[in-house]
């Protein structure tokens, strides 16, 4: 069974190789076919790998199988080969699961596109090069698969490519995220320069065995690597892609910017945690940039008024809790969140999207509501997956992978009260925005006619999706409820360390879980109370001057945008437009003008008359005589 | 013999189709497309299997080589040779010259005899670069590639075309005077320390040079590969050129002429002077990288698409100069993928812009826009070339730049982090070349077709080879090792003066095992 | 024989050369410039006679024949010239053969 790993990204890239050469001359029915079928496949082995892989744990922890050799030279031998272990596998498992489900849905959202087969075939292309950023074995075919995520994102985000902020939009995506991964490219080459190796297991035995802890080089190489990471996963400071790349069709923001592609700076660090681990200043690092960013994107995530906005922002600073708890060493619980956050965000963007598709591409919160009664399937699966974004205690999966972390930051030891309060504190502004986007939506009278409703294609995946955002957390119950159970941290350890807890907190965790949910259901009944109860009191609230100043300022994202362009983005375009005509084209040019004054200067001296030049003849030759003559 | 042949098969071809164009035009074309096919059929049979065969360790650095005597009293002999290298290049100049032909296909309409025989003897003229190994004979190579050129855009060029083939011919040819001068004094101090008066390469490497001197000759033959390749300062002629050329002209200016600057700099700057080399690296090291991000920007802000391209040239070509000085086994592999996928993918860009000129009259970037609904699949190939271009994993020119900056980056990391800063900018430019074209509303309402079979082929031809480089370069590699390590070898440090240092350099004519290849 | 000394004789070549110069220069008309070139010639040809009679050698008066066969050879090339001019311009001023100016 291990033997066929490398159909696992073969099938959606073989999916989009006939997508792309048919073009439009398939039949948007065969197009279909192949787009979901592919990926269809490729769930269903990564199914049967998994039970293989299981049944060979804990004997066997990793499987690593050479498909060919990139290339090999001087000593640098890259091989397309890939990498199976408890990690790879839970990625595999949620881009090939979550990604057929989205790929179904597609074809209900995207039935009327122009592009359809064009729309296959980059999410297919996407697939096939996630499948290889998760399973590679070496940094440069995880380079490779990163990099090609990358494009696929701006394929896509670029989608409906007739309006040009889409287009604006995708460049952008791409251009921010490709500043993290020259940062990554470089250290790549530090990497090698000093390890003499790409292949991340060697690699990570070499770093153990020849940095020490809080030496220079892991950290440079580990701030390099975060670099990557945060370009990828939108965190601070290069986090203001993200809520642009909304443009592209939701199915794309559901699949890559949600639930797929921008956990990859999560993978990479998550991959890389050994290097991590020898520096304390980078985990640090990551942890301060998590929590910032999670605070950060919460605030921002309250103002918005497009509903795909609110989803993108609650993305980055979900994401944000999961560098956290890279950050404090809480590995398992990272990954979980990863695995959790995927169903959930997946979900709610698909169900933003039936909302798009049922009021004909109106995506303004305030243009929606009342939609309870008209689309009550969507009602009850966004209910589900706002649930388990906001942590409701108990019932949803969000609450258990979220609690694992808040816990795990309060009683790891690189954690701390600091970094609790903040994770808590975002858990309070998560179910507020969420419940805010919730009743918008949902609730009060109904604003725009619905036009469509979703059809069994849609439905499906967002039932599918719902369930699991509800039960998946049961695979990991937290010990204070009378012992819990662990079946994924048990898993993932096989791939990654547990997180070494203070021994002296341990005995607080029901006293924090407590605190976390009440920071879920309080910002529940806060929004509940302003929004539903005392609308009054939230009118109110929200005409505060000062109100108005800082939701303005969130809804900008903080001026982040502001400030790259002023520090970046304008400085290159007027250097770029006032060298246009090449300064140094210039300097040749006036070369070559003192030529031609060289030339206007001797032409001076040819008058054409004769007399003139037989005085010169006779001073010339006076001249040499008297030279002659008198020297 | 067979290296005179490839080379002759393409004059005889251009003569055959510049006799016969002058009554048919159709048949200059065919003509043409013939010979190319045939020399690049040649090629493959007889240099492909040469080149793959393991090597023994004791043999020369050459596969094929074939010596006459030529003017016998002044040392010059007709010496062609081919290593691993060669055999590459020979490659891509035989592909990139059908690509050339076909784009001119029903672009060019007068003169189109003549034309082709300008066409042809270039080509002819660049495969006698990448195979000479007298001096004397690769100059006259040099000159005879550049003249053709010379007429291909003065004749057949756009709106600015004299300008252009005045300023390239300037250009070119002050440098290759000066490295004409730099050769006869190597020529001359090779003579006065040895006693014998030769042009031939393999007897200058490893003359002993003072200081001064190496550099000063070194600096001669830098300014004509820098020029042509071409470096920061001095590329001020390609724009120009590029953007007058017409699209066959353009095609082998920035896939062909540019990489004989780079060889040039692979095969003599650097063994004929390794100590000058050195001394000099960290300057063309700084001049590569000034140009990978000074390109990189410039092309951002061209309005007109060819000189956008024709920038980039600079700021991709920039790398290899990069990687050259670096000097290391996996610094100058990535450098020959650069120039290969730079000559694909630049190469390919060129074709694009001309299939667009050709229907819109136009390379104007701002009348462009919202082309995808017209053309899709053309718009799918920019993308492709463009995704390419920006050093995309998967294709070539990743490979390429990945391999450059990691061998480069132990000798000076510095000007690898900001060479890798050119990275983020290739993808600006690159982007916005897609979205002014295709991308967007359509700022003019264009009735164009979309690609016919021959330019689908063209194109396909090029994209199919770009991810073939891109996913498995290594039969390149491996073409190409024996040939770089030993060139690398040539570079022992010698001492000054070195007395019998020229006896034991490898390319010794008398090796036997290069005779039998000349025999076969 | 009262014999002329030898710079007197030098320096009167010096002034028919002087004024053949001058000729040369301020006359606009062909003719005249012919003129000033002839007295030049014959200023130098006197200076070789004069040389020769002081060393006594016979070079000088051979010397001055060359000159007189040149001069003659010059002003029928020169004359010829002239009158092909002059059949074009309908003038005598060589001022106005300026076509080369640069």
């Amino acid at each position: 069974m291990i033997q066929l790993l490398w159909l696992i990204p073969a099938l959606p890239l073989a999916g989009f190789v006939i997508l792309a050469l048919g073009g439009a001359r398939l039949s948007r029915r065969a197009a279909a076919w192949i787009g979901v079928g592919s990926v269809g496949i490729s769930a269903l082995l990564t199914l049967a790998l998994a039970v293989a892989f299981l049944r060979g744990l804990p004997a066997i922890p990793a499987h690593i199988r050479q498909v060919w050799t990139w290339f090999d030279v001087a000593g640098l031998n890259i091989g397309v080969s890939f990498y199976l272990d408890a990690l790879a596998l839970t990625m595999m498992a949620v881009i090939t699961g979550v990604g057929f489900l989205i790929h179904l849905y597609s074809v209900g959202y995207m039935a009327h596109d122009d592009g359809f087969s064009r729309f296959f075939a980059y999410m297919n292309l996407f697939v096939g090069a996630m499948l290889i950023l998760v399973m590679a074995d070496n940094l440069m075919l995880l380079y490779l698969g990163w990099e090609g995520v990358g494009a696929c994102s701006y394929l896509l985000i670029g989608f409906w490519y007739r309006d040009p902020a889409n287009g604006y939009a995708a460049r952008k995506a791409f251009v921010v995220t490709r500043v993290g991964d020259t940062a990554m490219a470089v250290a790549l080459f530090l990497l090698f320069d000093r390890l003499g190796s790409l292949q991340i297991q060697e690699l990570m035995q070499r770093a153990g065995a020849q940095w020490g802890v809080g030496t220079i080089l892991p950290t440079v190489v580990a701030l390099l690597l975060l670099g990557g990471a945060v370009g990828k996963s939108a965190q601070l400071p290069l986090q203001t892609w993200l809520p642009d790349a909304m443009a592209g069709p939701t199915p794309v923001s559901a699949l890559i910017h949600a639930a797929t592609m921008v956990t990859a700076g999560f993978y990479l660090i998550a991959r890389t945690h050994l290097i991590f681990e020898l520096s304390p200043l980078a985990m640090s690092i990551v942890a301060i940039v998590g929590a910032a960013t999670l605070l950060l994107a919460g605030f921002s995530g309250l103002c918005q008024t497009d509903i795909k906005r609110v989803l993108a922002y609650s993305t980055v600073s979900q994401i944000g809790y999961m560098f956290l708890a890279l950050g404090v060493g809480a590995w398992a619980a990272a990954t979980f969140h990863f695995m959790i956050h995927a169903f959930f965000k997946a979900l709610l963007f698909l169900a933003a999207g039936a909302v798009i598709h049922a009021l004909s591409g109106e995506q303004d919160l305030f243009k929606m509501g009342g939609l309870r009664r008209e689309l009550p399937l969507v009602y009850l699966v966004f209910l589900a997956g706002a649930a388990s974004l906001s942590a409701i205690p108990l019932v949803t999966a969000g609450f258990y992978s979220k609690d694992m972390i808040i816990w795990e930051v309060f009683a790891s030891n690189r954690g701390g009260t600091l970094l609790w309060a903040a994770a808590l504190a975002g858990a309070l502004l998560t179910s507020i925005y969420t419940f805010r986007m919730f009743f918008l939506c949902f609730e009060g009278p109904l604003r725009t006619p619905v036009a469509h409703k979703p059809g069994w294609n849609m439905s499906l995946p967002l039932a599918v999706l719902a369930v699991l955002s509800l039960v998946a957390g049961f695979l990991e119950i937290p010990h204070s409820f009378g012992g819990g159970v662990q079946i994924f941290s048990h898993f993932i350890q096989s791939a990654l360390p547990a997180t070494q807890l203070l021994p002296a907190r341990e005995s607080n965790e029901i006293l924090c879980q407590l605190a976390s949910a009440a920071a879920a259901l309080g910002g529940l009944g806060l929004v509940w109370w302003l929004m539903l109860r005392s609308p009054q009191a939230g009118a109110a609230l929200t005409r505060q001057p000062l109100a108005m100043k800082l939701s303005r300022f969130w809804l900008n994202g903080w001026g982040f945008d502001w400030l790259y362009g002023l520090l970046f983005e304008r400085p290159y375009i007027f250097l770029a437009q006032i060298n246009r005509a090449d300064i140094v084209d210039g300097c040749f040019t006036l070369l070559a003008r003192f030529g031609l004054a060289l030339n206007a200067l001797a032409g001076a001296a040819q008058t054409g008359r004769v007399r003139t030049y037989a005085a010169g003849l006779t001073v010339g030759a006076a001249a040499i005589i008297a030279w002659v003559v008198w020297l | 013999m067979m290296l005179i042949i490839l080379i002759a098969v393409p004059l005889a071809g251009g003569i055959l189709a510049g006799i016969l164009g002058r009554r048919n035009a159709g048949a200059a074309r065919w003509i043409s497309l013939a010979a190319l096919l045939l020399d690049l059929i040649l090629a493959l049979v007889w240099l492909l299997p040469v080149a793959t065969r393991p090597l023994a360790p004791t043999a020369g650095p050459w596969l094929v080589e074939l010596r006459l005597p030529w003017i016998s009293t002044l040392g010059i002999s007709f010496h062609l040779a081919a290593d691993g290298l060669s055999v590459v290049l020979i490659l891509l100049t035989l592909l990139l010259g059908l690509a050339a032909v076909a784009c001119s296909w029903s672009e060019i309409h007068e003169r189109t005899g003549f034309f082709f025989f300008n066409l042809m003897w270039v080509l002819a003229g660049i495969l006698g670069v990448f195979t000479a190994l007298d001096l004397f004979l690769f100059y006259f190579f040099w000159e005879l590639m550049m003249v053709p050129m010379f007429f291909l855009i003065i004749l057949w060029g756009h709106e600015n075309r004299v300008y252009a083939a005045i300023k390239f011919f300037l250009f070119t040819q002050i440098a290759g005077l000066l490295m004409l001068a730099a050769i006869i004094g190597l020529y001359f101090i090779h003579g006065q320390i040895s006693g014998n008066y030769s042009f031939d390469y393999s007897a200058l490497l490893g003359t002993p040079l003072a200081a001064g001197t190496g550099m000063f000759l070194m600096l001669g033959f830098f300014a004509a590969f820098a020029v042509k390749l071409p470096a920061f300062p001095v590329h001020v002629w390609l724009p120009d050129a590029h953007t007058e050329a017409p699209t066959a002209g353009s095609v082998v200016l920035a896939g062909l002429l540019l990489k004989t600057g780079a060889y040039g700099l692979l095969r003599f700057v650097v063994p004929l002077f390794p100590e000058a080399a050195r001394a000099f690296a960290p300057w063309a090291m700084a001049l590569a990288v000034a140009g990978i991000i000074y390109g990189a920007v410039l092309a951002f802000s061209q309005t007109d698409l060819k000189r956008l391209v024709a920038y980039t040239s600079v700021s991709h070509m920039g790398f290899v100069m990069l990687a050259v000085f670096a000097w290391n086994e996996m610094a100058l592999q990535g450098a020959l993928i650069q120039i290969i996928c730079h000559g694909l993918s630049t190469g390919a860009l060129f074709v694009i812009v001309g299939m667009l000129q050709e229907r819109m009259h136009t390379r104007d970037l701002r009348r462009m826009g919202g082309l995808w609904k017209e053309v899709p699949r053309l718009g799918g190939f920019a993308m492709f070339f463009a995704l390419a271009s920006l050093g995309l994993p998967g294709l070539g020119n990743f490979v390429g730049e990945f391999l450059i900056l990691i061998g480069v980056f132990p000798q000076a990391p510095l000007l690898t982090v900001v060479a890798a800063g050119g990275l983020v900018a290739a993808s600006i430019y690159s982007l916005w070349i897609v979205q002014q074209a295709f991308h967007g509303q359509a700022r003019e309402t264009w009735r164009i077709s979309d690609l016919n079979g021959r330019e689908a082929v063209t194109l396909g031809v090029l994209a199919a080879a770009l991810l073939w480089l891109g996913l498995y370069p290594q039969p390149v590699i491996q073409m190409a090792r024996p040939a770089l390590a030993h060139m690398r070898q040539i570079q022992v440090p010698h001492s000054f003066p070195a007395p019998e240092s020229t006896a034991s350099l490898p390319a010794a004519p008398a090796d036997p095992q290069g005779e039998m290849h000349a025999i076969r | 024989m009262v014999t002329i000394p030898f710079s007197h004789g030098l320096l009167l070549a010096a002034a028919l050369f002087l004024l053949g110069v001058i000729c040369v220069l301020t006359r606009r008309n062909i003719i005249f410039m012919l003129l000033g070139l002839e007295i030049m010639l014959n200023a130098a040809g006197l200076a070789f006679v004069v040389a020769g009679a002081r060393w006594g050698q016979p070079d000088g008066q051979i010397m001055f024949l060359i000159v007189l066969a040149m001069a003659a050879a010059e002003v029928s090339v020169g004359l010829a010239l002239v009158l092909e001019w002059y059949h074009r311009m309908h003038s005598l001023d060589v001022d106005q053969a300026s076509r080369l100016r640069g």
